[in-house]
C-alpha cells in the first residue's frame, strides 16, 4: 500500500543551527505514528515544513507517492494535512460552529455555509464519536473539548492526515485517554495520525509505529508493540538515562517558611484556596499534589506575592508578612530569600522577546550587582548570564540569543539558573518539568535535589504525580483549594488519586 | 526562528526603503492624474527641501518638532502604550515655555532662561499625559480613547488661556506679548560660523533634540527603568512576576512621553515664533505617530525618519508654491501616503520579503 506521507532526505537549517538533517519518514496510511525527541530535537520543525510553515533547504515531500510543494499551510490543508497546534487556534467568543466555518465559508452570505458546516459537523459527530454542542461558545468549554473543535475543524477540511503537536500538554489524564480513544476511531475509520510527543507513555499507550529524533537526526523506527519505554529513552537521549532520582534521606531542619488559614479568593469571588496551613523545613521538598485547576497556582502566586489573600498568615525566615495587604508585591517576596519558578514560563518566567542576558535579571533588575544606581550594568549582566548558561549547559551557550530562540527545556533552564543562583532559603516551584525533554529533566531534578540538600525549603507542585512522589519528601494533596491530607512519597499511586479526586478514605471506613 | 524574521538590515533598512518607495510610486500616480509630471514633482519636492540653504533650514526645522514628538510616542510604545496626545501635551508644553519666557525674559539672557523652558515645557506635558495615564492604570480608561479626548480639551484650554487670560492688552490676537531675547533661542546660523540657512528659523532645539535622543537611548537600553518599561512593554504578566508595578510603569512612562511631546514647543515657541500663539502645533503631534513608526521606536531611526517628513513638509510647501495644480492638500494626500505605506501597510511587503530572502539563504548557509 502506498504510505501516506514519505519525507526524504529532509534538511533544513536556521543560520547555524541545523534543525533537521536528511530526515526519512515514511507514515504508513491508516495509522498512528509517533515522533519523539527530545525538545529542539527538530520534531516541530519536521512538521512544520509538512505543513507548509517552513519549507525545506532540500528533500521531497509525498502525499499518497505524489511529490508535491507545500509552500504554505493552504496548500498544505488541499493535500488533505490538517494540524492540530500545540496553543489551539480559537476565536474564544466565537461558537464552535463559527469556529469551525472560519477561514472555509463558502462564499459571502454566511447563511448556506453555516447550515452545510451544521450537518457536516453533525456527520463528523457521529461518524467520529467527536461530540461538541456546536453553538457552545469556545470560552465556555473546557481545554479538553476546545482541542476536540481544533481536530474537527481539521476534519471539516477534509484532512486525512492529522498532525497533533504535544496535544496532552494541557489535558488532564481523564481527557488525555478520551483523545486517545478518539485517535484510535480516526485510525480505524481510515485516517492516519502523527502524533508528536515527548511522553513516552502517549507513545505506548496509543501509537501503531514510532520514530526517534535526536539532534536534527531521525535515529531510529519502532513497532510500538516490539519496544520499550527504557529503549525509546535511551535512543531520546542517546545513553542511559535515570528515571527515578537518586536522593539520600535527610532530616530536615528548622522550618523557614509557616503558612497558617491562608484564603485567596479570585476575580469571581470563589474561594480558590481555602484555610491552607502547612510548614516548609529547610532540606526538605514538600511536593504539593492534585488535579490541575483545585488552587494549586493560586496557592504559588500568592505566597510569591502575585496574589492577594483575603485571610491568613505567612511567615519566611521568622519574618512576618500579610498576605491581605496590597503593598505586598513580589520583589517584596524576593527580598526575604524567596525564590519562585513559575508555573508558565512563556506567560510569567520569561520575556521570549528579550535577549538571554536580560531574561536572566528578571525579577533580580534592581540588585546593586547589575549596576548602581538608575543604570544597568550590560556586562556585569552579560557575565553573570554567561557563568549561569556555563553552570546549567543552556544551549546554545550564547546569552545576545533571543529568548524564544531556545528550546523549551532550556528555557526552563535559564528560570531555574536565574532563581537558584541566588541562593534563596525557599524556592517555590511550578510544574519544573511540563514540556521539557528527558535530558533536561534529569539535569533540572538533579539539581532540585542538590538544592535540597543543601538546605533548602523547596515547594514543589506538579500535576505528574511520578515527578511528585519522586522528589518530595512529604506529600501533600490538594482538592477544591484545601488541603486534604500529608502521606509520605511512597503512598501508592492509586490511594494519593484517590485522594486527589476528592474522595475521603477515612470517611468512607 | 520565528516565521516572518528577517535580517537586521532588510528589516532596519531595507523594508522601510521599500514601503517609502511604494509610497512614492502611489503619490506620482496621483500626480500623474491631476496632469502634471511626476518626475519633476520629484525634483521640486527634493531641490526645494534639500537642494539649497535655507531649505535644508527649513527641513531641519521641522524635523526638530518631529523629532520630539516621535520620541514621545516611541517611549510610550517601549511600554506597550499608545500614547496618541501628543498634539495636546506638545501644545499644553508650548503654555510651560511662554510662562518661563514671560517670566524671565527681561531679566536673564537666553541661557538661563533654557533650562526653565525646557523644564515647562516637560512638566506642563508630563501633567497633561498624567491624567489619562492614572485613568489607566487605576481604572482601567484606555489610553488612546483618554489621550484623544485630551488633546481637545488642551485645544480648547489654550483658547481660553490665550483669549481671555495671557493675551496681550489692547490686542485682539489670541497671543502673548513677544518675547524679549532672553526669550529667545539662537539661531544654528548665528551660532555656528559661516553657516547660512535664510530666514529658516533653524535654532538650537535642534541640539536639544538630538540630546533627548540620547537620552531616550539610555533611557530605554541602558537603565533599571528603561528594562522595567520594556518588560512591560512585552510581557506584562512577566513584570508583575518581577515585582514591576503596572501602575507605575504606566504612569512614569506616559509622563516622560508627555515631557517629550511638550519639549517640541521649545522649537516652536521659544525657538521660532518668540511668543504663545493658538493652534501652533498643527499636526506635529500625531505626524509623531508616523514618525515612531517608521523609525522602529529608535532613536537612530526617529531622527532619520523626521528628516524625511521634514523635507516633505519643506518640500511639499516648494512644490505647492511651483506647481499651482499642485494645491497644498495635494501635499497633505502625499504625506498621508508616506504614513499609510510606513504606518499602516508597513507588513504588506513583509511576507513576500522574507520569501524573497529566504529562495537565497541555502547558499548563504553553504557559504558559511
Amino acid at each position: 500500500m502506498t504510505p501516506a506521507i514519505e519525507l526524504k532526505k529532509i534538511d533544513k537549517s536556521f543560520g547555524a543551527v541545523h534543525a533537521n538533517k536528511a530526515i526519512d519518514l515514511t507514515v504508513a496510511k491508516g495509522s498512528i505514528h509517533g515522533i519523539v525527541g527530545e525538545n529542539g530535537a527538530g520534531k516541530s520543525t519536521l512538521m512544520s515544513i509538512l505543513y507548509g510553515f517552513y519549507q525545506a533547504d532540500e528533500g521531497e515531500i509525498l502525499v499518497d507517492g505524489k511529490r508535491v510543494d507545500i509552500p504554505d499551510s493552504k496548500t498544505a490543508i488541499a493535500h488533505g494535512i490538517g494540524m492540530v497546534h500545540q496553543h489551539f487556534m480559537l476565536v474564544e467568543n466565537f461558537t464552535v460552529l463559527e469556529n469551525v466555518v472560519l477561514g472555509a465559508e463558502g462564499g459571502g452570505l454566511l447563511g448556506r455555509g453555516v447550515a452545510k458546516a451544521r450537518a457536516e459537523l453533525k456527520r463528523l459527530a457521529d461518524d467520529y464519536d467527536l461530540r461538541v454542542d456546536p453553538d457552545a461558545l469556545i470560552e465556555d468549554l473546557p481545554v479538553g473539548l476546545q482541542q476536540r473543535v481544533e481536530i474537527l475543524k481539521a476534519l471539516f477540511r477534509g484532512a486525512d492526515i492529522l498532525i497533533l503537536d504535544e496535544p496532552t500538554g494541557v489535558l488532564t489524564p481523564a481527557e488525555a485517554d478520551h483523545l486517545f480513544r478518539i485517535l484510535r476511531v480516526l485510525r480505524d475509520e481510515g485516517k492516519t495520525v502523527l502524533l508528536i510527543t515527548h511522553k513516552l507513555r502517549e507513545i505506548m499507550a496509543v501509537t501503531d509505529t514510532v520514530s526517534i529524533m535526536r539532534r536534527g537526526e531521525m535515529v531510529a523506527t519502532r513497532k510500538t508493540a516490539e519496544t520499550s519505554m527504557t529503549e525509546l529513552a535511551e535512543l531520546m537521549v542517546g545513553r542511559r538515562v535515570l528515571l527515578r532520582v537518586d536522593k539520600a534521606p535527610r532530616e530536615p531542619g528548622r522550618t523557614v517558611m509557616s503558612v497558617r488559614d491562608l484564603t485567596v479568593r479570585d476575580s469571581r469571588g470563589v474561594d480558590v484556596v481555602k484555610n491552607v496551613s502547612f510548614d516548609l523545613r529547610e532540606g526538605e521538598i514538600v511536593g504539593i499534589a492534585g488535579v490541575s485547576g483545585n488552587g494549586q497556582s493560586q496557592l504559588i502566586e500568592t505566597l510569591a506575592g502575585i496574589r492577594h489573600a483575603v485571610a491568613g498568615r505567612i511567615e519566611v525566615n521568622g519574618t512576618a508578612v500579610d498576605p491581605t495587604r496590597r503593598d505586598i508585591d513580589p520583589s517584596r517576596i524576593r527580598a526575604l530569600s524567596v525564590a519562585h519558578v513559575p508555573e508558565d514560563r512563556h506567560r510569567m518566567g520569561l520575556v521570549t522577546r528579550f535577549f538571554e542576558y536580560e531574561n536572566a535579571i528578571l525579577g533580580y533588575h534592581r540588585d546593586p550587582a547589575y549596576g548602581k544606581g538608575a543604570f544597568l550594568d550590560i556586562k556585569a549582566i552579560r557575565d553573570a548570564a554567561r557563568g549561569e548558561i556555563e553552570k546549567y549547559d543552556i544551549r546554545p551557550p550564547n546569552c545576545l540569543l533571543k529568548t524564544a530562540n531556545f528550546s523549551g527545556g532550556n528555557q526552563q533552564k535559564i528560570v531555574l539558573a536565574r532563581e537558584i543562583e541566588r541562593d534563596p532559603a525557599v524556592l517555590l516551584v511550578g510544574q519544573p518539568t511540563r514540556g521539557v525533554d528527558i535530558g533536561a529533566i534529569e539535569f533540572i531534578h538533579r539539581r532540585l535535589v542538590e538544592l535540597r540538600d543543601a538546605g533548602k525549603a523547596i515547594l514543589l507542585i506538579s500535576v505528574e504525580l511520578d515527578e511528585i512522589r519522586s522528589l518530595a519528601d512529604r506529600v501533600l494533596v490538594m482538592f477544591d483549594g484545601a488541603l486534604v491530607g500529608e502521606r509520605p512519597p511512597e503512598t501508592d499511586e492509586g490511594e494519593l488519586g484517590l485522594m486527589m479526586a476528592g474522595v475521603n478514605r477515612e470517611a468512607a471506613e | 526562528m520565528t516565521r516572518g524574521a528577517l535580517p537586521r538590515w532588510a528589516d532596519y533598512g531595507l523594508m522601510p526603503a521599500l514601503n517609502l518607495a511604494a509610497a512614492f510610486l502611489a503619490s506620482g500616480l496621483v500626480v500623474l492624474f491631476i496632469g502634471e509630471n511626476p518626475v519633476e514633482a520629484v525634483k521640486i519636492l527634493v531641490w526645494g527641501s534639500l537642494g539649497w540653504n535655507e531649505g535644508i533650514g527649513f527641513t531641519l526645522f521641522y524635523a526638530t518638532n518631529f523629532i520630539f514628538t516621535g520620541l514621545a510616542v516611541a517611549v510610550a510604545f517601549h511600554a506597550g502604550l499608545f500614547n496618541i496626545g501628543g498634539e495636546g501635551q506638545a501644545y499644553l508644553g508650548g503654555l510651560g515655555v511662554a510662562l518661563a519666557c514671560l517670566a524671565l525674559d527681561r531679566y536673564v539672557p537666553w541661557w538661563v532662561t533654557l533650562p526653565f523652558a525646557v523644564l515647562g515645557a516637560a512638566a506642563a506635558g508630563a501633567a497633561w499625559a498624567f491624567v489619562p495615564a492614572i485613568l489607566q492604570a487605576k481604572r482601567g480608561s484606555h489610553v488612546v480613547i483618554t489621550t484623544i479626548m485630551f488633546n481637545f480639551i488642551a485645544a480648547s484650554l489654550m483658547v481660553y488661556l490665550l483669549v481671555n487670560v495671557m493675551a496681550k492688552a489692547g490686542s485682539m490676537q489670541p497671543e502673548t506679548r513677544t518675547f524679549e531675547p532672553g526669550g529667545r533661542l539662537p539661531f544654528l546660523q548665528d551660532v555656528i560660523p559661516g553657516a547660512d540657512f535664510g530666514t529658516a528659523p533653524l535654532n538650537l532645539s535642534l541640539i536639544v533634540a538630538l540630546m533627548c535622543c540620547m537620552a531616550v537611548w539610555a533611557l530605554i537600553w541602558r537603565t533599571k527603568l528603561g528594562y522595567e518599561i520594556r518588560t512591560f512593554g512585552a510581557n506584562p504578566v512577566a513584570a508583575v512576576y518581577a515585582g514591576i508595578s503596572p501602575v507605575r510603569i504606566t504612569v512614569v512612562t506616559m509622563m516622560i512621553s508627555g515631557g517629550l511631546a511638550g519639549m517640541m514647543a521649545i522649537n516652536e515657541i521659544m525657538g521660532s515664533q518668540h511668543r504663545l500663539l493658538i493652534e501652533f502645533v498643527s499636526g506635529y503631534g500625531f505626524v509623531g505617530i508616523a514618525v515612531a513608526l517608521m523609525g522602529r521606536a529608535h532613536p537612530v531611526g526617529i531622527i532619520l525618519a523626521s528628516i524625511l517628513f521634514g523635507m516633505l513638509y519643506q518640500g511639499g510647501a516648494e512644490l505647492a508654491f511651483e506647481k499651482p495644480a499642485i494645491t497644498r492638500d495635494m501635499i497633505v494626500v502625499i504625506q498621508g501616503l508616506v504614513i499609510l505605506f510606513a504606518g499602516a501597510l508597513e507588513h504588506m511587503f513583509r511576507p513576500g520579503l522574507v520569501r524573497l530572502l529566504a529562495a537565497f539563504r541555502p547558499t548563504a548557509a553553504q557559504a558559511a
